[in-house]
Order: C-alpha cells, then sequence, then structure tokens
C-alpha cells in the first residue's frame, strides 16, 4: 500500500492514465500538509447538519483524518462544508462567507440537496445546486448521506488535493 | 497616564457611558449558537440585550406549496423532513392525518409499532435538546453521551426501515416494512442501556453549582405568556402548563399503556431541563411497555384504495400490475372533507390540516409546526438578559429550522 | 370492507370525538347564535359534514369579539390558539382565514372560519393572543392578505425584496428570483 503511494506520488502518470498536476517535490510536501489538516466550517442548515454532527461526534470521528478543529468562522476555516439545502435567501449569504474565507480553500457539497436540490428542484424558492454559486470540489450524494459517506467525501477530497486537481490549487497555479 | 484614564471611564454613570453607542449585533444565521439557520438582531447595552428581534426562512423549502402538487404518498417523504431529529413522529402524524381523512383503521401491529418508532423519536429528540444545550453552556462531554445512545438508536431504526435519519416509515394504512425478528428483544435491551445513561448524565448536571447557576431563574417565560403565545410541549410544562396530547386527548394506543406526565413550575431553562429528562424516563418505560405487547400478526390495512400490492402478486397477476401502476403515477383519491391531526411531537403540538376536495393532492396542506411559536417569544424572554444566557436560552427551547421554515 | 362513504365514520383512531363533544358542540352553537345573531353565518356540524371539529363561519366585524368571548366564557374557555392559517378558494369570496382553537381545560378543539374577498383586509388577532403576529405576517407573505391594526405586517418567510405571494393558486411552482446581496438587519425594527 504505501509502495504503491511512492511510486505514483512522484510520477507523471497516475495508474488509470491521468496525469497528476504537482510537480515539484515541494508542492506535493505542501499539500500533504494541507489534505492532512483541514479545517471545516460547517455550514449546517437542515437535516444534513445532524448527520455532519454525527460525523462530529465520538461514534464517527472526524478528527481521525485530521479535520478536527472546527471553526465557525470563515476568516478561520479553509473547508467550507454545505450540508443541508441552500435556498433563495440563503445563497446570498452563502457567497459572502465563501468570499471571506482565504486561498486555498475548499468546499465539499454534503447531501444531495446541496449538490442539486433534491426532491425540491421544483420549488419557487430552492437554489438548484450550490455549484451555480460557488465552486464545488467535492459532491456527497444521500439524503442524507451516512457519516461513512461523507468520510469517504473527505477521503476523496483528500486524494484530489494530494493529485493538485481541486479548484483552489488551479487557480493559484494560473 | 492610563490610569487616569481608566479611572474617569470607571467613575462615570454606567448609561452615560453607553449613551448613543449601543452596539447592534447581528448573531446569524450561520452561527453556532444558532441551531439550524436563524437569525437574531439585538441591540446591545454593553452585554444586556435591550431590545431584538428574530428572523428565519433561510430553510424555506415550499413544503405548503409541494403538498398542493404532489400525491398523498409521495408526500409522505417530505414530512421527515420537517422536525428532522424525530422524523418518525412526523410520518405518524401524517399518517394518521390522511387515515382520518379517509376512514381506515390500521391493524394493531401497526399501532404499536408506531407507538415505540415516535417514542423512540422523542428519546433522541430530547437527548440532541439537552446535548445541544450543554454544549453552547460548556459541558462537551454529556454531547456526546447523548450523541452514541443516538447511534445505537439509529441503528435499530436502521434495522427496520434502512435509513437512520429521514426514515419515511409509515405509509397510509400501514408500515414500510415489518419489523425483523427480534427487533423488539432489542429495543428492550437498548432501553436498559439508556436508562443507564441518562442516571449518569443526571448525576453530572442536575446538582452541579455551575449549570443551576447558569439556568436558575433564566429565559423565564410565564404560565399566561405561555398561553398567549402558543407554547405547547416541553415548553410549556416547564412553566406550569399541565397538558399533555398523549393523556389528555388519546390516541392509538395511549389509553393503554401507564405513563407519568412531569412539569414543573419556575418556567426557566433548569425546569425545561428537568422535565426533559424525566420526559426520556417516561417515554423509556412507553417503550418497554409497547415493546410487550406487540404481537405477530398483519400490519397493512386491507382498504385497497391504499393497499400497496405485495412483489409477488404485482410481478404475476395483471390485476396487480396495474393497480400498482395507478397507485403510483396517479395516486388514490381521498374524499372531499378537512381534518386537523395533532400530535404531542418531541416539541410540542405538531399537526397537520388538510384540506381535501376529492382529488388525488391535497387542496390545502398546513403544517403546525411547534417551533415556529416558540421562537416568537424568544425577544420577550431574553429582554434585559446577557448575550451568553440568550444563547442558553435558544437552546432550551429547541427550536429546530426544518420546523419553522417547512 | 369499502369504507367509501365518510359521513358515517367515527374515527376510532383517534377517540370518538362525536360522542363525547357533540352535546356540548351544540350547546355552543347555539349560545353563539343566541349571543351574536346574523354574526354567525353558518355552522357545520360532523358529522353531517366531512370534518372532525365544527366549523362556525364568523362575519369578518365580528370576528374579534367572537374569539375574545370564546376564549374568556366559562362555558367556551377555548383560550390556546392552536393554529392561524388561510386556505385559497379560487371562487369568490376568494380566501378563508381558519382560527383552529383548543381549549386546555375542557379539552376539546373547535374550529372558526371567515371568508375574504381578494382585496379586502382582515383584523388582527394580536389583541386576543399576541402569538398570532407571526402567524398572521406569514399568512401576510404566503397570501397577501392584509391585517389592519398589526404592528409589523412585512415579509417573515421569505426575502422581504420578493415579488409575489407564493401560496396563492395562480402563482406557479417553478417560479424564481435571484438576489445576490443578502438581506440586511434593520436597526429601525430595535426601537420600539
Amino acid at each position: 500500500m504505501f509502495s504503491e503511494k511512492a511510486r505514483w506520488i512522484g510520477s507523471e502518470a497516475m495508474r488509470d492514465g491521468s496525469t497528476g498536476f504537482l510537480t515539484t517535490r515541494l508542492e506535493q510536501f505542501i499539500s500533504w500538509g494541507r489534505k492532512n489538516a483541514l479545517w471545516p466550517l460547517p455550514f449546517g442548515t437542515s437535516c444534513c447538519g445532524i448527520e455532519m454532527m454525527s460525523t462530529l461526534a465520538a461514534d464517527y470521528d472526524i478528527s481521525r483524518f485530521g479535520a478536527e478543529v472546527v471553526r465557525f468562522s470563515p476568516r478561520q476555516s479553509d473547508l467550507l462544508i454545505v450540508a443541508g439545502i441552500v435556498n433563495l435567501k440563503m445563497a446570498p449569504v452563502l457567497r459572502m462567507i465563501y468570499d471571506q474565507m482565504s486561498d486555498p480553500k475548499w468546499v465539499i457539497s454534503m447531501g444531495s440537496c446541496a449538490s442539486s436540490g433534491n426532491g425540491l428542484f421544483d420549488s419557487y424558492c430552492v437554489l438548484k445546486g450550490i455549484d451555480t454559486v460557488i465552486p464545488v470540489d467535492v459532491y456527497v450524494p444521500g439524503c442524507p448521506p451516512n457519516p461513512e459517506n461523507l468520510l469517504h467525501g473527505l477521503l476523496g477530497l483528500q486524494e484530489k488535493i494530494s493529485r493538485g486537481d481541486t479548484h483552489a490549487q488551479r487557480r493559484q497555479r494560473a | 497616564m492610563s490610569d487616569t484614564k481608566y479611572k474617569s471611564v470607571l467613575n462615570r454613570d454606567p448609561d452615560d457611558l453607553w449613551e448613543d453607542s449601543r452596539a447592534i449585533v447581528n448573531i446569524g444565521p450561520i452561527h453556532p449558537a444558532m441551531h439550524g439557520a436563524f437569525r437574531l438582531v439585538a441591540k446591545l447595552n454593553g452585554e444586556t440585550i435591550e431590545n431584538s428581534y428574530g428572523e428565519f426562512g433561510y430553510t424555506h423549502r415550499a413544503k405548503e406549496k409541494m403538498g398542493e402538487n404532489r400525491t398523498y404518498h409521495q408526500y409522505i417523504v417530505y414530512t421527515d423532513r420537517m422536525n428532522y431529529v424525530s422524523a418518525m413522529i412526523n410520518n405518524t402524524v401524517y399518517a394518521m392525518a390522511v387515515e382520518r381523512l379517509m376512514g381506515i383503521e390500521v391493524p394493531e401491529r401497526t399501532i404499536w409499532i408506531r407507538m415505540v418508532c415516535s417514542e423512540m423519536a422523542r428519546v433522541i429528540d430530547h437527548l440532541v435538546c439537552v446535548g445541544i444545550n450543554a454544549v453552547d453552556i460548556g459541558a462537551f462531554s454529556y454531547f456526546l453521551y447523548g450523541f452514541h445512545e443516538r447511534e445505537e438508536a439509529y441503528t435499530l431504526i436502521e434495522r427496520l426501515c434502512g435509513s437512520r435519519l429521514t426514515t419515511s416509515f409509515t405509509r397510509i394504512g400501514g408500515l414500510m416494512a415489518d419489523a425483523p425478528e427480534g427487533w423488539e428483544k432489542d429495543v428492550k435491551a437498548w432501553v436498559k442501556r439508556t436508562r443507564k445513561t441518562i442516571d449518569e448524565m443526571d448525576r453530572l448536571l442536575t446538582m452541579n453549582r455551575i449549570w443551576q447557576k447558569r439556568t436558575i431563574g433564566v429565559g423565564v417565560i410565564t404560565k399566561e405568556q405561555c398561553i398567549e403565545y402558543g407554547f405547547s410541549g416541553p415548553n410549556a410544562r416547564g412553566s406550569g402548563l399541565d397538558v399533555d396530547l398523549r393523556r389528555d386527548q388519546p390516541c392509538m394506543f395511549y389509553k393503554d399503556v401507564e405513563f407519568d406526565v412531569p412539569y414543573a413550575k419556575e418556567g426557566d431553562i433548569f425546569s425545561r431541563y428537568l422535565v426533559r429528562i424525566e420526559e426520556i424516563r417516561q417515554s423509556l418505560n412507553i417503550i418497554t411497555q409497547c415493546a410487550d405487547r406487540i404481537k405477530p400478526g398483519p400490519i397493512w390495512c386491507e382498504d385497497k384504495r391504499v393497499r400497496i400490492p405485495d412483489k409477488d402478486v404485482v410481478y404475476n397477476t395483471m390485476e396487480g400490475m396495474i393497480h400498482h401502476f395507478k397507485f403510483f403515477m396517479t395516486g388514490f383519491e381521498v374524499p372531499a372533507g378537512e381534518t386537523y391531526t395533532q400530535f404531542e411531537a418531541a416539541n410540542g403540538e405538531f399537526g397537520f390540516y388538510i384540506v381535501s376536495k376529492g382529488s388525488s393532492k391535497a387542496h390545502r396542506m398546513r403544517v403546525r409546526g411547534p417551533s415556529f411559536w416558540h421562537f416568537q417569544a424568544l425577544p420577550l424572554m431574553v429582554r434585559g438578559l446577557k448575550v451568553a444566557d440568550m444563547v442558553a436560552t435558544f437552546g432550551s427551547i429547541n427550536v429546530i429550522a426544518g420546523e419553522i421554515d417547512r | 370492507m369499502e369504507i367509501t362513504d365518510i359521513r358515517n365514520y367515527v374515527p376510532t383512531t383517534f377517540g370518538d370525538w362525536v360522542p363525547k363533544f357533540g352535546e356540548l358542540w351544540k350547546a355552543q352553537i347555539s349560545t353563539l347564535r343566541h349571543r351574536f345573531g346574523d354574526d354567525i353565518l353558518e355552522a357545520r356540524m360532523p358529522p353531517e359534514y366531512p370534518t372532525d371539529v365544527p366549523i362556525i363561519y364568523v362575519k369578518k366585524e365580528s370576528i374579534l369579539n367572537v374569539l375574545s368571548f370564546m376564549k374568556t366564557d366559562s362555558a367556551f374557555e377555548y383560550n390556546f390558539l392552536s393554529d392561524l392559517t388561510a386556505t385559497d378558494e379560487s371562487v369568490e369570496p376568494r380566501f378563508e382565514l381558519v382560527y383552529n382553537l383548543f381549549s386546555t381545560t375542557k379539552l376539546v378543539r373547535i374550529r372558526l372560519k371567515v371568508r375574504l374577498r381578494d382585496d379586502e383586509e382582515a383584523a388582527t388577532a394580536m389583541a386576543v393572543w399576541p402569538g398570532a403576529n407571526w402567524a398572521e405576517r406569514e399568512i401576510f407573505d404566503m397570501f397577501g392578505i392584509k391585517f389592519a391594526g398589526h404592528p409589523d405586517l412585512r415579509r417573515i418567510l421569505m426575502d422581504i425584496r420578493y415579488v409575489g405571494h407564493p401560496l396563492r393558486k395562480d402563482f406557479p411552482l417553478k417560479a424564481y428570483q435571484i438576489f445576490t446581496e443578502p438581506e440586511l438587519a434593520d436597526p429601525a425594527l430595535l426601537d420600539g
């Protein structure tokens, strides 16, 4: 397991044929540090917020993966977990909070209400996915997703960071 | 030097100091103390709240308009996203309301299972409320103990219907699926463990001097104000209004189980906390009594309008397939009428006011969420308190965003 | 067993309200008719009508008198306002305000309705129950019914700048309005 990782972290191509974006050892080291110390901002509005609380509690511990320091201020965090519905009254607030976070910042859209609008797609007040307002890195499906699903999404985000594939890292390169 | 500056500041009248500089502070909508997405705008005189107003609507999901555009069966899914910490109760109330409109009587086993699920939902709701209240005041381990019992309850609910939080378990005229073998025994084992956990939590907090100093006399609402503002549930019982719809307006089999209804007189956070802890114990009693009385039997009412055909009938007979198709595509028709069906949810009186004009979609689907009426009285309760007391009061009222905004 | 006629239905999953409260309701309705006369337009009793509690239609001008009488009189004691809502029938008179009342002492429920036309203003029930404040704001937000005498009638669920009243029958389900700036707090509301 470790040898597989060591093999492709320094090489040009991944095992599935895609190429990585991190070219220097320094960038790989920095992304290793960043992915293992994400500071989440739980933007919990509705039912997915309760499952997020379950993930932060003792049974499914998110601090095993480094995301222990939960800060409720956007100025002090770098991972925005949008859990729950975002409607038209909340969308400008979401954008304001996203703008207040400093780069590099990552967004996990937790639950299908945040990813697409879910069963309320047809209503007059629901945003049809938060990616109409902010750029999203990982979508976690489910209504609500199991805490294990959210942890799987977090691990996927960590893998994306180590590849250099996220919106924040692309912005830094460009 | 700086000493003289501070001395002159201290010798002035406090009101004089803050004249024309009262701070207007916006708390929310994303704030750890505002559970869900609420906003409280407060005018502060130093640390004391002089005036405030609350605002919500940040999770408004148009459930009432959806109720007019979805069939009665499709709407079950929307009901358990309202009070999402105790989703089984919402499902039960909705099923009772539509069954009342249609004149359907469900079998005994369904009623017992619905009662067990409702009381389990009540227990986990109170665990969340008291846990979050404790976290806001500063006692963090309480939250973790409560959440562990919640996880055990989630495991049981997952065995029953496959989903942890948003269950959609009841159907009009029955249940989604039967309880598996041995489920009742595991529920009773869970009840035993939860009793021990509740005793432990009680020992941690009730006689704790810090807890008592933070909660006694804070966030008071009187019994007359409760009636004026439409309070119900543990918030009203903490102020002395002794109304519990399970005992006073019994439905299902609540006449046949024995339980007490606790109430307190002072109306502050401490009495609401005590009422909730005691209600958890009484709910655990009810669960044990119901789990003893569940007998094997059918769970569906055999009324042709609502009985979803079994899968072997659907796949092997033509009539079964057509019935299945029509049921899920067009829905069944509910005769014209109206009803306001209510039940004692964990927060208070949770009700559905359904007006039907005889079609397969409701004409008006109104949800009476108890937190709507509770949040209204918050500016009244926190006038003159410090901001930290406001945080504690807000946690003790147990407002759930899904119920207010629908 | 085919149950198709709801008029003969006694709600057994709820306990029997018509045998339990039927006489009380009849006596209360006759007292109301005796006292208020023409203001009581109609009274629909179960089980003749498909409803679970009696519905009393009251004239718009005298609803406050009826409500405060029913709150304080010892034969009625309907002191708890369970719910205050409205429905949109598409025929004139268009709206129906619905008051669901509960008595915490006698443990009995009843429903009052007021019919309103499209442009009529209703009277606010805050004099009887201060808790009707937000419920009336929500009715204004969702239906557009204005309440005369309300201290603070503005939108509560939707954004302040929203145009239209969503729960009306002619409002489409899939409408959409975007706001780019968040709604700011209003300090003037704190000066009361």
